[in-house]
């Protein structure tokens, strides 16, 4: 794919206004692009302290530095903040920067929508912070607010919860409606779908989930909502209801929202891995149609997270095989992109670390899903540690890595400057060994029996759980390593190129760096 | 915009709704397919049938087994832990419940049957889950549940546990435990 950039600077090249007003009214992509990603930073700087306030508790046994009740608290709000603050905000954060300028439009389809649903988003989380302050302390159920837990037992400020929720949804719908739009009909002339570079393939895909099953969500806390104060019994059996229907709700959203988690990084590694083994990449095809495989297949997969409910043997079979069958796409991508770096000229640049890190991490997590999926092996490692290191090793070597692999690659794109390519390597080799000292043992300990969302545990974890705390306390403080390195970079550092990377491929890589304010505001030629 | 843009942006804005909607027929849907297929121990009120009543029928035991929602003061126990039944015949069975208390107090008891499977050939002709219990203080009462358990009944399943949790109603809403009722009958 080749194009021409015609830099028309006859007509006026008006650049961003001046001051706070910028920020608050604007209406371009990438100035919109960039809020997202700074205030997920925020969120996943902020998430990051409760953990370590979680693995400075569970350092060694007993009760050592918060109460009980504070312990649920952080591990509640750990959650919710990381996955609704952090993980999401950055993913929507890249779409806007990248999608437009991958595929040739000028901007957003719908710019003053994407105003308003990125600023919203800090007032949903000033509510779900300030809950801290509120008499009877934040939500203390767990980020999965299962029913009735959530409603009879739990604390006065769940309603700010619920409201908090509301808001989250709305931005995600809004931003998962303005990405479809801008994808389906803003893509320059000569970009046909399977032309379309396969970050934008795997938006386009996530934003039709987000449009699923954020909805689902919405209506999950409203039934709780009316629980609470309108009387109703829908998950209250006194009256009537049923608490496991909640959870059936629940992870109707909840397994399509994993894979909303991850779906954007298969993207971006299939960008940083093509580039960095200057090949073709493997099997773009087969690549778009596991990303759809994986997409219709986590709408069946949902009981998988509730085999101990006492589900009917049927019931268990058929998600337990539904579930496996998920590991066949999954499988696939492993495949290409290994595929794609065999006989490759490799170099080792930072993205190209995180992006040949989370094929290895995150293929260790897809595995112990696997064992995860296995009904009768459920049984013992449900609600385990053994669950706990699964889904991180899929979030944070997993979407997490990607993220940080993304900002490195195309930091030069946007800000104009290289990034400190030593710092860069230090940040990755600290995060990779930190993240696999801290969540490997889990593992260990899972298997044994350590059951999760505990402030304390028996005398027997208790290795294994310093271990892990220490690597907790090594991932998260080389995290302001990560911040310090972006700083350093936004504020100057050697020039990048226009193309950056040697074998960077894609319209992105066509404009100046950094990228002018206004880009292909003429459609561009594609060959 | 172009026209067809404002399309898709029509078609998306409209599926947001329908999937919120979609959420909250859920509820009803899971309650039809537990109804037809029985599998998450949920009981309903079933009339009096002259098919199902065989002489062949095997001997099964019925296990009672009663608990307390927490808050909930009264007692509440079976007149017997286990009783021997045959398949295909109508059997009684009772509960003694008494208000421990001395306010008046509403109570609803909520079902449930182990193994699951069991429980779309268990047939309730009479259950006092069906009804809830207004009783004065100190005042007892004998709870009757009327009920068969079908031929049809997996031949692996010798034991069948009916579980019952009590639940103070006495500041519900009339409305919504009507509401609720309704939608369990």
């Amino acid at each position: 794919m080749s194009a021409v950039i015609e830099n028309h600077h006859d007509e006026h090249d008006h650049g961003p206004a001046k001051g706070i007003t910028r920020w608050l009214y604007t209406t371009n992509h990438k100035d919109i692009g960039t809020l997202y990603l700074w205030f997920s930073f925020a969120m996943f700087l902020i998430g990051g302290a409760m953990a370590m306030v979680i693995r400075a508790e569970l350092f060694q046994p007993g009760m050592q530095i918060v109460e009980p009740e504070f312990y649920n608290q952080m591990i509640t709000l750990h959650g919710l903040i990381m996955i609704f603050g952090g993980v999401m905000p950055a993913f929507v954060g890249l779409a806007n920067w990248l999608v437009p300028m991958m595929i040739g439009a000028p901007d957003m389809a719908l710019p003053r929508m994407n105003n308003l649903s990125f600023w919203i988003l800090p007032f949903a989380f000033f509510i779900l912070l300030s809950s801290l302050f509120m008499e009877g302390g934040a939500p203390n159920f767990g980020w999965t607010f299962y029913a009735p837990l959530s409603t009879t037992y739990a604390p006065p400020s769940v309603t700010f919860f619920i409201f908090s929720v509301h808001i989250m949804g709305a931005s995600s719908i809004m931003g998962a409606i303005n990405v479809v739009v801008t994808i389906m009909n803003m893509r320059a002339p000569g970009v046909t779908l399977m032309k379309m570079p396969l970050f934008v393939w795997s938006w386009l895909i996530t934003a039709y989930l987000l449009i699923a099953v954020m909805p689902v969500l919405a209506g999950a806390v409203t039934m709780m909502l009316m629980d609470i104060h309108f009387g109703t019994s829908f998950f209250n059996a006194a009256g009537g209801g049923d608490p496991v229907l909640f959870q059936h709700i629940f992870w109707f959203f909840g397994h399509p929202e994993v894979y909303i988690m991850i779906l954007p990084a298969f993207g971006i590694v299939s960008h940083i891995i093509e580039t960095f083994s200057r090949k073709q990449l493997f099997g773009y095809s087969s690549m778009v149609w596991a990303m759809l495989s994986i997409a219709i297949l986590s709408f069946v997969v949902w009981a998988h997270h509730m085999f101990t409910v006492g589900l009917p043997l049927a019931a268990e079979i058929f998600f337990m095989w539904a579930t496996m069958l998920i590991a066949v796409p999954t499988g696939v991508k492993v495949f290409n992109w290994v595929a794609t770096m065999f006989r490759g000229s490799l170099t080792f640049e930072t993205p190209m670390l995180f992006a040949v890190a989370f094929v290895v991490l995150f293929t260790i997590g897809g595995l112990s899903g696997l064992m995860l999926a296995i009904v009768p092996a459920d049984f013992q490692y449900h609600d385990t540690y053994f669950v706990v290191a699964h889904f991180h090793y899929v979030l944070v070597p997993g979407a997490i890595f990607s993220i940080m692999a993304a900002v490195y690659y195309w930091i030069p794109k946007w800000s104009g400057n290289m990034y400190d390519e030593r710092l860069g390597k230090l940040h990755f080799w600290l995060s990779f060994v930190g993240v696999n000292v801290t969540f490997f043992p889990q593992h260990f300990i899972g298997l044994a029996g350590m059951p999760r969302r505990y402030p304390d545990y028996a005398l027997i974890f208790a290795d294994w759980n310093m271990v892990s705390s220490v690597g907790a306390f090594l991932f998260g403080f080389s995290q302001l390593l990560f911040l310090f390195i972006v700083i350093k970079t936004v504020m100057g550092g050697k020039k990048a190129t226009d193309q950056v990377w040697e074998g960077a491929k894609g319209l992105e890589w066509t404009v100046a760096s950094p990228a002018p304010y206004h880009t292909f505001s003429t459609p561009p030629k594609i060959d | 915009m172009k026209k067809e843009a404002k399309r898709t942006l029509i078609k998306l804005v409209v599926a947001v709704p329908l999937m919120f909607a979609f959420g909250f027929a859920l509820v009803p849907l899971y309650d039809v397919f537990c109804e037809v297929t029985g599998i998450n121990g949920k009981v309903f009120q079933s009339e009096y049938s002259e098919e199902l009543v065989t002489d062949d029928g095997r001997s099964i035991a019925i296990q009672f087994i009663s608990t307390n929602n927490e808050n909930m003061p009264w007692t509440f126990k079976p007149s017997e832990q286990v009783m021997k039944i045959e398949t295909g015949k109508y059997h009684a069975a009772t509960f003694y419940v008494k208000n421990t208390t001395d306010k008046k107090m509403t109570a609803q008891a909520v079902p449930s049957v182990a193994p699951s499977n069991a429980a779309a050939h268990l047939k309730k002709l009479e259950c006092f889950c069906f009804e809830q219990q207004e009783l004065l203080p100190g005042e007892e009462a004998l709870l009757p549940v009327k009920l068969l358990v079908s031929n049809e009944l997996p031949s692996n399943i010798k034991n069948i546990i009916l579980s019952y949790t009590i639940f103070d109603i006495t500041d519900y809403d009339e409305e919504a435990i009507a509401h609720n009722q309704m939608a369990m009958e």
